[in-house]
């Protein structure tokens, strides 16, 4: 029954997807929540969870092949499904309006920003063309956007990603919706911009009293803007109720192993014991390397790194630092303009085609995508057998009775080696990847953000593999990513990146323990606590420690 | 049975099952063509070259069932030895074509670098010739010959072939996959059969239709041109162009080879057409 | 997924038996060129192929044996005659020698005699030019609107009726030979019901209703062979803007179909469907020299494949130039246009 206490009210909510033998399957199946004005809801799952399904279907659009089966979406008086095209339109863009996860691809790259977000008032007349350009401006200056004068004159190229997701904002606000839906808006932003465009969001939704759907998969994230949570998993609902419940005191199973496995810093970070041997296992020394022809774009400076039999290296910047091209020298996809790099006090050649083979098998590089790192036209008996043939000089019969005990060894079942990448889950394909790398029997394992693409709940169950594997074989990771919370705890010792150069390293505990590095400091300040004045306090912290290392660079 | 016997079967079988009446229908076409294509001197009633009668351009009767031609020889007898030669002639040519142009643009991508762009520089180059020109030019300095014909027909579809190959195998070249087989340290030649090719065939196999039915519609306007098969040797396009007078006379002798050449021509296309889709309505189901 | 990109490769620019053009993409390695840098080194790269393109022009009819010299004289020739004639046409100098006079006559409009019958080849290009410019062009103005239209109505609702028409009719029409649809309708409109000639020759009392009657046929069946091609090329260049994030927003945001369509997919559809005009005006010259040969139509194109057929060099060497040298700036004009188009290009951090 309609409640006027509600602003949207969904009710038994199904979409159904044809699959091309003409079956269909639900792809969201019975879905029902309530939004009352100025609350904002969060959808959290992981992919495939249904999550921006329901969310579209809110706008009562689907993806094409996808259809609403059954249920209703009340939007006040408004049955959003029973409406003709021109009311949804006109519904779409004055009351319901949405923040797309990339604003890169989203904007039209032949308009200029202020004709595409003025475009909606003044085409259906509810402003003038220089009322929304006014309205417009107010809007940049409220998300705290460079040159609000100018910037939208310039064409989406033209402008930063972290802008983007703002000006976007800026278009699904200029309306003065009764309901926003914000899609996973800071997912493709690097860690310490994705705070203050939260913030941003969060203190645009709160002044304009608006309502809001947030669908994410970030929990940590979640807890700082919504009211309510609705947890999904394959498209049905899992859990549903008030923020502060589902975090303090979750009821589902699915629900707890989510909040176990979110992206905090742990509570505490273990002293490592660290043996230093020489030589050690790895050294680069003083690598400078850069793109271009001649290496003339600089991507890194002055480099020294060493890696110790045993243990795990965590190297952590954000996109742009240099961290997957020092991955990608020493693994020799890459040559250095200077320096050297050792392996067991041997000087290492530079690049792959120069070095031996019994050089290349002690060192392994791990992909961060499993799904484009595994060839989809081999059986996982020839992508984990072909190392071991290659390298260890095995017959195909030997290679497959290894592949069956390597299969077994990262948790998978051994008739698996006859199967095709495709028909593996994203956890399972990020196991095969581990084992090619472990197929080699290598010293040193070189992990480019493996965990990074994966759900949360698979991506601790892949770290904990890699430790077990560490205990066992006695091999090294260097670990690369750009999630700090992720590498304190697995990593013994840390080396932080930025604009190509180390700015600091050390043993873990004293790296990440006060009195740390500012920009150590700053990517500590972005992980998200699930308190829920953190984020307040972080963009506080966040712009104070920016100011600190004099960086002017926009975000 | 071994496990890789049975999803090789499984996926032949996928195909069967995902046949649409139409596209079977267009299989059946080409195999029949092709049947009638090798088995053309046992199927003929006729010896092709044989005036049988003096009257030009006769209606069908039941000696000859498509009637005579410009010279009094039997219609379908020609019409069979007309399609062996120009089917014949349409494969050497693609083969040629295909494997030239996709080692070449293969190993283009697997090199890079120097090798790659001063090869796609000249391809290019060559492509900024009409393809109909370069076979004028050709067949006007060394006249119209089976040799002249297929070689300067398989260059120019070569040069095609080696930018789809080539666009392909860069695409993959790209990928996690064949950047984990470079740091093992693999060959290029290794990487190009084992991890370029196996993901490039269906396209491949798309292409290949493409350029097969390519084939054969520029050999028919070479020989329709008077400059493609010399008689007395004919192929489909010959008849065409020796048989238009059959118009004025009321008869559809010139349309016969015509519409073998669109028959043929249509059920690859659909094939191919069918083959890309299939593939592409793949690609939703791993999102 | 390895196999998209490449599909949509496949999709726009070959799937058919088409020629695929050379085109180069704006430099993306860290340098970003400007917009005027860009022009220009198009237009060098133009300039670069036309030269590649006399030489193999010259090259391929000069060199190969069938020395002209023989060509000339045919059966009856003696050394005598041939070295007299070798020495008058200057075939003793050295090859680059004969390469530079050639290319600056060429270019100087001195295009030599026809070696058949001795006539002037700049009168006869001449005269033959202008049919053939007034036959592709009638084709072009009807083929290009025609074809952007239907391949609008056929992505606008993909997989409808008109969609799945449209398509199968196209799959059928790219099938076909050249010869094969002015064939037929010669012996529909021609012979069956004899309500226009089957033969297009010009005379020079005719009026303009004449040259609309023998017109029709050719242009008729011209434009069926180019016009299967461009619809099936605009649907696929259309659809794959309809079917990109930023056209899901531009309807999330509720902006209404027809300025959808006409003013947030065109803009971005506009570069991709001047590339498929142009390449299938390119395509036009192989379809020229057929449908004039099939009608007997006094054009460039027969011109040339009785000269092909008579080994008359400088005949071909002439018309081959002049049509490449139309397809490589056809192609030229066409990566320009995409390239302003482009608004990354055109306006750039």
């Amino acid at each position: 029954m309609p409640d006027p206490d509600f602003l949207l009210q969904v009710c038994n909510l199904d979409v159904s997807v044809q699959n091309k033998n003409g079956r269909k399957h639900k792809i969201v199946d019975d879905i029902s929540f309530n939004v009352s004005p100025g609350q904002v809801i969060a959808l959290i799952g992981e992919s495939g969870s249904g999550k921006t399904t329901i969310s579209l279907g809110c706008m009562g659009y689907t993806r094409p092949g996808c259809h609403i089966s059954a249920g209703s979406v009340q939007l006040g008086d408004t049955q959003v499904l029973e409406q003709p095209l021109p009311k949804l339109q006109q519904l779409r863009g004055k009351e319901i309006t949405y923040v797309a996860q990339s604003a890169a691809a989203s904007f039209n790259s032949a308009m200029k920003i202020d004709a595409q977000i003025t475009e909606i008032p003044v085409i259906t007349g509810a402003m003038s063309r220089k009322q929304a350009l006014e309205k417009a401006k107010q809007l940049y200056r409220a998300l705290e956007l460079p040159d609000p004068e100018t910037i939208g004159t310039r064409y989406p190229h033209q402008v930063s990603g972290g802008q983007l997701q703002r000006l976007m904002a800026a278009m699904a606000m200029i309306s003065g919706p009764r309901l926003l839906i914000l899609d996973e808006p800071t997912t493709a932003l690097d860690v310490t911009t994705q705070i203050e465009v939260l913030y941003s969001f969060k203190r645009l939704i709160k002044e304009n009293d608006t309502a809001a759907i947030y669908v994410t998969h970030d929990l940590s994230l979640v807890a700082q803007v919504a009211d309510h949570i609705l947890v999904l998993k394959d498209g049905k609902q899992v859990e549903y109720g008030p923020t502060s419940q589902i975090i303090s005191d979750p009821k589902h199973e699915y629900t707890k192993a989510l909040i176990a496995a979110a992206h905090l810093m742990p509570s505490k970070i273990s002293t490592p014991d660290i043996s230093t041997q020489t030589p050690p296992l790895l050294q680069v020394e003083n690598v400078t390397a850069g793109y271009g022809p001649k290496q003339q774009s600089i991507a890194l400076r002055g480099i020294n790194l060493s890696i110790q039999q045993g243990e795990t290296v965590g190297v952590i910047g954000e996109s742009g630092s240099g961290k997957t091209t020092l991955g990608r020298l020493i693994s020799g996809l890459m040559s250095p303009k200077s320096g050297r790099i050792h392996l067991n006090g041997q000087r290492l050649k530079h690049h792959v085609s120069k070095r031996s083979r019994n050089d290349l098998k002690q060192i392994q590089f791990a992909f961060q995508m499993a799904d484009v790192a595994l060839n989809p036209r081999q059986r996982l008996n020839k992508i984990l057998g072909r190392p071991m043939m290659f390298y260890r000089g095995l017959s195909q019969k030997d290679a497959t009775n290894e592949v069956s005990r390597l299969l077994e060894r990262v948790d998978l079942p051994t008739d698996f080696a006859w199967r095709f990448p495709p028909e593996l889950s994203g956890g399972q394909r990020q196991r095969v990847n581990l084992a090619r790398a472990l197929a080699a029997q290598p010293k040193l394992i070189i992990c480019d953000e493996i965990t990074s693409a994966l759900d949360t709940i698979v991506a601790q169950q892949i770290l904990d593999l890699l430790e077990d594997l560490q205990d066992d074989l006695g091999v090294s990771y260097m670990f690369i990513t750009h999630d700090i919370a992720t590498v304190s705890k697995i990593a013994d010792r840390i080396a932080v990146m930025r604009h190509g150069k180390i700015v600091t390293q050390g043993p873990v505990d004293q790296i990440l323990t006060p009195p740390c590095h500012e920009y150590t400091n700053l990517l500590l300040n972005s992980v998200p606590e699930m308190r829920t004045d953190w984020l307040d306090e972080a963009v506080v912290e966040r712009r104070k420690l920016m100011t600190a290392l004099g960086d002017k660079r926009e975000t | 049975m071994t496990p890789q016997e049975r999803t090789w079967r499984s996926q032949f079988g996928d195909a069967l099952s995902d046949l649409t009446p139409g596209v079977a229908l267009c299989l059946l076409i080409l195999i029949t063509f092709f049947l009638i294509a090798c088995f053309a001197p046992w199927i003929a009633p006729y010896d092709e070259g044989a005036i049988l009668t003096n009257d030009s351009f006769l209606s069908p009767n039941k000696e000859m069932r498509l009637g005579s031609d410009y010279l009094g020889r039997d219609v379908l007898s020609r019409l069979i030895f007309g399609v062996r030669v120009t089917l014949f002639l349409a494969l050497i040519i693609t083969f040629l074509s295909f494997f030239s142009g996709v080692s070449l643009g293969f190993l283009a991508a697997a090199f890079g670098g120097r090798v790659d762009s001063w090869m796609s520089r000249l391809n290019d180059a060559m492509l900024s010739f009409p393809a109909l020109m370069l076979a004028l030019i050709v067949i006007n300095s060394l006249g119209s010959s089976f040799a002249v014909l297929v070689l300067t027909i398989a260059f120019i579809d070569m040069t095609r072939v080696y930018r789809v190959a080539r666009a392909l195998a860069v695409n993959i070249m790209v990928m996690d996959y064949v950047e984990a087989a470079i740091v093992r340290g693999e060959g290029k030649i290794w990487i190009v059969w084992h991890e370029v090719l196996p993901n490039a065939l269906t396209p491949l196999a798309a292409e290949f239709g493409i350029r097969f039915t390519y084939a054969i519609l520029f050999i028919s306007a070479l020989s329709f041109l008077g400059l493609g098969v010399q008689p007395p040797q004919s192929d489909l396009g010959v008849m065409v162009k020796e048989n238009m007078q059959a118009i004025l006379y009321g008869e559809y002798t010139t349309l016969y080879p015509a519409i073998c050449i669109a028959f043929i021509a249509i059920s690859m296309n659909v094939f191919v057409d069918w083959l890309l889709q299939r593939s592409s309505a793949q690609l939703p189901d791993e999102l | 997924m390895p196999g998209q990109e490449s599909l949509a490769l496949h999709a726009i620019c070959d799937h058919s038996c088409i020629d695929i053009r050379p085109c180069i993409a704006p430099d993306t390695k860290g340098i970003t060129l400007s917009l005027l840098e860009i022009l220009v080194k198009r237009l060098l790269l133009g300039l670069a192929t036309l030269l590649f393109v006399s030489v193999l022009v010259f090259l391929g009819t000069e060199i190969l044996p069938g020395d002209v010299a023989n060509a000339i004289l045919g059966q009856g020739a003696t050394p005598e005659l041939i070295a007299q004639i070798r020495e008058r046409l200057g075939l003793n100098e050295p090859l680059h020698v004969r390469y530079l006079v050639w290319l600056s006559n060429f270019v100087t409009g001195d295009f030599g005699s026809s070696l058949a019958n001795g006539a002037d080849i700049g009168t006869e290009i001449n005269r033959r030019a202008s049919n053939t410019i007034i036959l592709a062009g009638c084709t072009a103005l009807l083929a290009v609107p025609l074809s952007i239209l239907l391949g609008l109505a056929c992505a606008i609702k993909p997989g409808g009726l008109i969609d799945r028409v449209i398509t199968s009719l196209s799959l059928a029409l790219i099938s076909l030979p050249d010869f094969l649809v002015a064939v037929v309708l010669v012996t529909i409109f021609a012979i069956k019901l004899r309500w226009l000639p089957a033969i297009a020759s010009i005379r020079p009392s005719y009026e303009f209703f004449d040259w609309v009657r023998i017109l029709i046929l050719p242009v008729a069946g011209l434009t069926f062979t180019i016009l299967a091609h461009m619809v099936r090329m605009t649907r696929s260049a259309v659809l794959n803007v309809l079917t990109s994030p930023a056209i899901e927003m531009a309807i999330l945001k509720g902006v209404p179909r027809r300025r959808l369509l006409l003013r947030h997919a065109l803009p971005n559809a506009f570069g991709p469907i001047i590339n498929v005009v142009a390449l299938n005006l390119a395509y036009l010259i192989s379809g020229v020299v057929v449908i004039e040969t099939l009608f007997n139509f006094p054009g460039l194109g027969r011109y040339m494949v009785e000269a092909v057929t008579n080994r008359d060099v400088p005949v071909v060497q002439t018309c081959a130039m002049i049509f490449c040298c139309v397809y490589v700036v056809l192609n030229m004009t066409a990566d320009i246009l995409s390239i302003m188009a482009n608004p990354r290009v055109r306006y750039q951090k």
